[in-house]
């Protein structure tokens, strides 16, 4: 649930975003604390701070795009997954392309 | 006032701008923008002179990118440029088309989307998916993809759009209701007997003859065509070209009787120009008879093909002629065709070629 003020802030997690997806955000920033206990509230975060993030990183069924990858405690994770105050999460482009 | 024509390219890696002159003469590239996205179509709206480039990235998706300057910045968006939680998400953006006073896109898998802010955000068009045929919308070599699209230019109720392969398409309330527009083109890959279907067949592209809103000529996977009652019927007009098959079709930019088809050899046969002599096939009579122009093209090992969103015409006198090969290659004509130069090559995969034309 994107956070709207109405419920206390989830602690911050930390997240390291993928170089070619700061070129689509000017002003972006690397490695950025945003609050969230999931990582679709992660998404709901990163989208709020620089619009359209969340669709450079998720498709419409909703689930992380297919050749995004999020690691969570060295683990790759869906949207589902719990999130807990200090996480650690790599944002990393996957290999594909031709 | 002096001119200058931008050659907007859409290719596998980014789109790229060729600047030239009035004459046509001397050309200068810029690019690749859009980060080196793969895209499918690159437009200008001549009203405003912005440049769109639809597209869709491997590991980013979709999206619709937009530059008021030329070229020169670039922002990106895909807002409301989604299907319904569960369905199958869009993968890319193939085709777009200002008109009505907003952009239309089509996408993969088939769709219409409209913007009425400039492509800073998208609404669904539903009515199109939901035709009652779309369970036998099969989808050809590049998916199932909406390429092909036009917008009436005095009718905002009006769209025309070409899916493979679905067939063709028109709306006349808005984009609510949508009627198959099939009649009189074939589908050679069908079984016998079910050569002529309703719906189902792989149009490759669709134009709309200048200042003549119910002629569209149609170059199909199985033969070219035109109509002359807004698609409700079609006739052949392959008699004299030298294969039924190809991808890209450019109309006069004044001349509702000419236009400009790029045949390829067979659709079984390497998809390269017949003979491997490349040649654009004139039409000045509405398809009644072809003329061959070679002048300045390459004669001899050619093994090229052209996609069908990769020719195009300026509107420029005499007009000019573009077409951009899937080998990277751009060839030219500033006199309609009579003849040509490459002026740009080694470039990525070229999947669209159109024009714009400003103040110098």
């Amino acid at each position: 649930m994107p956070n709207d003020g109405s419920a206390p802030a989830s602690p911050p997690v930390s997240v390291t975003l993928p170089r070619a997806l700061l070129n689509l955000f000017p002003g972006a920033e690397r490695r950025v604390e945003v609050p969230a206990s999931t990582v679709g509230e992660m998404m709901d975060a990163l989208d709020a701070r620089w619009p359209g993030m969340r669709d450079r990183l998720c498709d419409s069924r909703p689930a992380i795009r297919r050749h995004i990858n999020v690691f969570v405690d060295g683990e790759r994770a869906t949207l589902r997954t719990p999130l807990t105050p200090g996480t650690e999460v790599f944002v990393i482009t996957a290999i594909t392309g031709g | 006032m002096a001119k200058r024509v931008l050659i907007l390219l859409g290719t596998k890696k980014g789109a790229f701008i060729l600047d030239g002159d009035a004459e046509r003469r001397s050309f200068a590239l810029r690019g690749p923008f859009c980060e080196t996205w793969p895209l499918n179509h690159v437009i200008a709206d001549p009203a405003t002179g912005t440049i769109y480039a639809a597209g869709g990235d491997a590991w980013f998706g979709a999206a619709v990118w937009k530059s008021e300057d030329l070229g020169a910045s670039w922002t990106h968006s895909s807002e409301g440029l989604a299907y319904q939680e569960g369905e199958e998400p869009i993968n890319t953006v193939w085709s777009l088309a200002p008109g009505h006073g907003g952009l239309y896109a089509g996408v993969q898998p088939a769709g219409l989307f409209r913007s009425d802010d400039g492509g800073g955000s998208w609404r669904h068009v539903a009515g199109l998916r939901d035709h009652p045929t779309r369970p036998h919308w099969q989808p050809g070599g590049a998916g199932l993809i909406l390429h092909s699209l036009i917008p009436h230019p005095d009718d905002e109720r009006q769209v025309w759009v070409g899916i493979s392969s679905a067939g063709v398409f028109h709306t006349e309330d808005g984009g609510a209701t949508w009627e198959p527009r099939n009649r009189g083109t074939r589908a050679d890959f069908m079984p016998e007997g079910q050569n002529y279907p309703e719906v189902g067949q792989c149009v490759h592209c669709l134009v709309m003859a200048q200042g003549m809103p119910d002629r569209l000529y149609q170059q199909n996977h199985c033969g070219m065509y035109r109509s002359d009652d807004g698609g409700r019927g079609w006739k052949s007009i392959e008699a004299g070209l030298p294969s039924s098959f190809g991808f890209p079709a450019a109309a006069h930019p004044r001349d509702p009787e000419t236009l400009y088809l790029l045949p390829l050899n067979g659709d079984i046969a390497g998809r390269y120009v017949p003979d491997a002599r490349a040649a654009v096939w004139r039409t000045r009579d509405g398809g009644e008879s072809w003329h061959a122009l070679r002048e300045g093209l390459p004669q001899e090992n050619v093994f090229f093909g052209v996609l069908r969103q990769a020719m195009a015409t300026d509107p420029l006198e005499p007009a000019g002629i573009y077409f951009g090969t899937n080998s990277g290659s751009l060839y030219a004509s500033a006199d309609e065709g009579e003849s040509w130069r490459c002026i740009a090559q080694h470039l990525p995969l070229i999947t669209s070629v159109e024009t714009l034309v400003v103040e110098a």
